[in-house]
């Protein structure tokens, strides 16, 4: 049993011996511009089937509305009017006010503080409207909770830091459906799924139903050195694959310059090693708060709290053999 | 202005829909000129992405929700089983011992029916996962149904009049059908409880919220309906035993669901108060007090101690299906995961720690 709560190195936590640097996303959303190729792309490598019914869903252009068993890249899309925008511009500058002190890596303080000191008191000129966009996908938390919670090792950690689902191993009991705070994972109720690489001795087709799926960062890309689909087919570099700690300081490169220019309601989402899920190995600049995207503004990984459940439990078990002892007891 | 027939669909235009600027007016602004696009969607409090969920629920149905209840009977008769064992009651043993292998094995064909793939269940028992409150569960499972199973097979060879087909195993079962009915009791009671930990070990809010009391609730649930049970099926001179267990049961029952509530987050805890579990949980409570009072004033008399466990075994499966349902409907609305996240969130900046949200500025 690994750690169950802060800073770690999953892959080396999980027993690796030869593993590998840890491979992540980082979605730059001020750059994306909704064109949705990470979710095609995503799709076709890995021959997921249709989600929904194709109806409008009557939420902007985001007409696939959540990740799910079959979507592995979800482009979200809010449409906001100059006071939303206000807002956010607001809640980013609160965010770099608070001064955020302890964060890790060298450049981070220095960054926020340098960036908060040489902000722009007067912000550039207020969109009247604006379109965020967002391609959302599988955190690979450094603690997963729909890891730690699945009975029966189909859920694996990668040799590259990431989670993935062994679907020959799965038998569909959902405990990583409740135990992922993203709500990513989920229960495919229908579908096929074609092996993607045709290999000797591998079926051309085979199908995957009744079993936890979600993005698995194209492990089987990653295994023969490609990037994932969706970074791949990304046309603005908003999906950027790579290591993981070069992302981090990437990520933070570019929401100071973001600051500098004024833009204070850019921010960062994951990249902190020491919040509830020990940082996640997807992470994003945001341009509002993370619920706006339909994030968790506060994620806790439930297996944190996990000695804490054994000791209550421990505790009420030995209470319930007491009371039956109890009950005995007194007749004899 | 052209018109199309998606018009109806657009939002409707204040009058006079020119530009307002910020503080002349808080209204919302839609495209009136044309001059740009117009919001296709009306401008929502966005403290949501157009009130989806952010987490997703399990995907367990009333299954799960009735395993919780069996475990519990289980688990509570496998202990009833073994105290009768060690006191010589043998009625309430062959009952209590009958009632858990019943239990145990209508909760294990429920679990594995609600597999997404039940073929693979045994996949559970490949490995041993301490962080997996579901495999420690499975392996639970199979050593209770392990030893209740031989300590039951023996009292049907002995009700059946050793007519079952045993041969010389025949003394064999009955040399291990004493231990095998304690080992059996020594993971009762973990068979009770680790539901709680199954239910709250999850990002489900209001499960998570429990987490610190829920184990209590369970076990007390798990007494009062495997006592309930053993009082409707075992004559009163031998249920002295079971009468006790479910009035401390019933007591534990009462006083656990308070304060596990009391300790929740009071907006996880809201839909414990609505739809079924608004009427279920109620009504455990009321069946959990009338089963202890009847067990206590009335349990000598096999009438009223039959209904009395009846009102037990009612009150247990409404406080598991209550709870279960009040957890599914906390993944439904955004709200529950968002307010106490961002609550606890703002309470921590507020006591000074801002090193370990997920968001930074930098």
């Amino acid at each position: 049993m690994g750690q169950l709560t802060g800073p770690t190195d999953p892959a080396a936590d999980a027993g690796w011996d030869d593993a590998k640097p840890r491979k992540g996303f980082f979605t730059d959303t001020s750059i994306c511009i909704g064109c949705k190729a990470c979710e095609v792309a995503c799709k076709e490598w890995n021959r997921n089937p249709r989600d929904g019914d194709l109806k409008l869903l009557g939420s902007s252009y985001d007409n696939t509305g959540a990740l799910g068993a079959s979507t592995w890249r979800h482009v979200a899309f809010i449409e906001q009017g100059r006071d939303r925008i206000d807002e956010a511009r607001e809640s980013g500058r609160a965010l770099v006010d608070l001064g955020l002190p302890g964060l890790p890596g060298p450049s981070a303080p220095a960054a926020s503080a340098s960036a908060a000191s040489r902000v722009d008191t007067t912000p550039p000129d207020t969109p009247e409207f604006r379109w965020l966009m967002s391609s959302d996908v599988c955190k690979h938390c450094t603690h997963a909770g729909c890891l730690d919670v699945c009975p029966t090792g189909a859920l694996f950690r990668t040799e590259f830091g990431t989670v993935v689902v062994q679907d020959d191993v799965c038998n569909g009991c959902g405990t990583c459906v409740a135990g992922c705070p993203f709500g990513v994972v989920e229960r495919r109720s229908d579908g096929t799924y074609t092996t993607p690489a045709q290999r000797p001795g591998q079926p051309v087709e085979k199908p995957v139903t009744g079993v936890a799926q979600k993005c698995t960062l194209c492990y089987d890309r990653l295994v023969e050195d490609q990037i994932p689909a969706c970074a791949k087919a990304c046309p603005t570099t908003s999906i950027k694959f790579g290591n993981h700690d070069e992302l981090v300081a990437q990520a933070r490169e570019r929401v100071a310059q973001l600051h500098a220019q004024g833009l204070t309601e850019a921010r960062l989402y994951g990249a902190n090693e020491h919040d509830g899920v020990g940082g996640t190995g997807s992470i994003f600049l945001l341009l509002d708060e993370p619920e706006v995207y339909g994030l968790p503004p506060d994620p806790r990984v439930c297996t944190a709290d996990l000695p804490q459940m054994f000791k209550r439990a421990g505790l009420a078990a030995a209470g319930m053999f007491g009371a039956a002892a109890l009950a005995f007891w007194r007749s004899r | 202005m052209s018109t199309s027939e998606f018009d109806s669909l657009r939002p409707p235009e204040p009058a006079g829909g020119k530009r307002r600027r910020k503080g002349k007016g808080n209204g919302r602004r839609a495209g009136g000129d044309g001059s740009r696009e117009m919001p296709m969607v009306p401008e929502a409090e966005f403290s949501s992405y157009y009130g989806r969920p952010v987490v997703k629920p399990a995907p367990w149905g009333h299954e799960v929700a009735a395993y919780l209840f069996l475990g519990g009977v289980a688990g509570g008769s496998g202990l009833l089983a073994a105290g009768a064992q060690l006191t010589g009651r043998t009625k309430l043993r062959r009952n209590t011992r009958l009632s858990a292998l019943v239990a145990v094995m209508l909760g294990a064909v429920a679990l594995v029916k609600d597999l997404g793939r039940p073929e693979r269940f045994v996949n559970m028992l490949r490995t041993f996962k301490l962080t997996s409150p579901m495999s420690l569960g499975s392996w639970i499972l199979s050593f209770f149904s392990a030893g209740i199973g031989v300590a039951a097979v023996s009292e049907i060879d002995r009700m059946t009049g050793e007519r079952l087909p045993l041969g010389p195993l025949r003394p064999v079962l009955r040399a291990v059908e004493g231990p095998a009915g304690l080992e059996a009791a020594l993971f009762a009671p973990p068979l009770a409880v680790y539901t709680a930990v199954l239910l709250s070990d999850t990002a489900t809010p209001t499960w998570n919220a429990a987490y610190r009391d829920l184990p209590f609730v369970f076990v007390s649930s798990a007494s009062l309906a495997a006592s309930g049970l053993a009082m409707i099926t075992t004559p009163v001179f031998e249920a002295g035993p079971a009468r006790r267990l479910a009035i401390i049961g019933a007591i534990g029952d009462l006083i656990a669901a308070r304060v596990t509530e009391h300790r929740m987050d009071p907006v996880a805890a809201e839909p414990l108060h609505h739809g079924n579990p608004g009427w279920m949980l109620p009504w455990s409570e009321r069946l959990a007090a009338a089963g202890g009072l009847g067990a206590l004033l009335g349990g000598r008399h096999r009438g009223v101690a039959a209904l009395s466990g009846l009102a037990l075994l009612t009150a247990s499966a409404l406080l598991r299906f209550g709870f279960f349902e009040a957890g599914k409907e906390s993944t439904r609305d955004p709200h529950y995961t968002i307010e106490p996240q961002k609550r606890r969130l703002a309470a921590r900046r507020a006591a000074g720690i801002t090193d370990d949200s997920i968001t930074t500025a930098g």
